[in-house]
């Protein structure tokens, strides 16, 4: 009704999966640069450049990053949206309580200014 | 500040919120135990709240519907699991149909409330509730639960400041 989402349909399930996992926040992180390939990235971790292209491929499956093709490189890009789609939903959700919390807090005020009630 | 922290897991589809009053463990239980109170806060002022049914006991059932600016009237139920007055309150939050049973196509989350006095007559109240699946959390949002939704900031360093911990954020 009022929370929309414009961005085309999101697997949140695979989203959150996907970040589930420090190695593949850190690549997130890593590839808003948009400027390494899978090999390149690879050389941060101390593991096989076939596990980092796993947690890459996971990541591109969840819609959190892609690869583009510049000249003959293959790059790996954040995909900004992806991830603030994942963010914004549990900030809307503290909204929710904030406000509930808001009106507890004010019956609470008004109860004791009511000491009969 | 009412609110004292917020930390959101979203790899545990989890958000614990804690606050504090200015009141005992006994007045904050009350917010929850007394069916008026409660329905002066569940809903937002756009969607006010009616208790219709309050058995505050496991196994028990609250059933309420909210009315909207423009007359609908969704309606939900808590299934009460566990109840420690005035100190512990856990129950299953779903969505319910007209008559009040259960709809299962709609998105249920548990709400896990623990009540502790912290001295000087003020009282921490910490409000854990955890989504099914991350589906369920989208389309609980989705549903128009809260009005005039503020729109998140949506900040990629936040996001990517937590790198795993829980993060306390604190505004």
């Amino acid at each position: 009704m009022v929370v929309s989402v414009q961005i085309a349909p999101p697997d949140f399930d695979r989203m959150f999966g996907a970040l589930a996992d420090a190695t593949r926040r850190d690549l997130v992180r890593r590839a808003i640069e948009g400027e390494e390939g899978v090999a390149e990235l690879a050389s941060h971790y101390p593991m096989s450049f076939a596990a980092v292209q796993k947690h890459v491929a996971i990541l591109a499956r969840a819609g959190l990053v892609t690869k583009k093709r510049i000249g003959r490189r293959k790059v790996v890009r954040t995909n900004l949206e992806g991830l603030r789609v994942a963010r914004r939903l549990l900030d809307e959700y503290e909204e929710l309580w904030r406000g509930r919390i808001g009106r507890m807090a004010a019956l609470v005020a008004e109860n004791r200014k009511e000491p009969n009630r | 500040m009412t609110v004292t922290a917020v930390r959101k897991d979203p790899e545990g589809l989890t958000m614990t919120l804690d606050a504090e009053f200015d009141a005992s463990p006994e007045r904050v239980w009350q917010l929850w135990a007394d069916p008026r109170q409660l329905e002066r806060w569940w809903g937002p002022p756009t969607y006010p709240a009616t208790v219709t049914a309050h058995d505050l006991r496991p196994g028990g059932r609250v059933e309420y519907h909210m009315t909207g600016p423009e007359g609908d009237q969704p309606h939900g139920y808590w299934e009460v699991l566990e109840v420690d007055a005035p100190r512990r309150l856990v129950f299953r939050d779903g969505f319910a149909d007209a008559d009040g049973r259960p709809n299962s196509d709609m998105p249920i989350n548990d709400v896990r409330v623990a009540i502790s006095d912290i001295g000087a007559g003020r009282t921490r109240m910490s409000i854990e509730s955890i989504f099914p699946d991350a589906a369920a959390m989208e389309q609980l949002l989705a549903m128009g639960m809260e009005q005039g939704l503020t729109e998140a900031a949506g900040q990629i360093d936040a996001i990517l400041a937590e790198d795993g911990v829980p993060t306390t954020t604190a505004r």
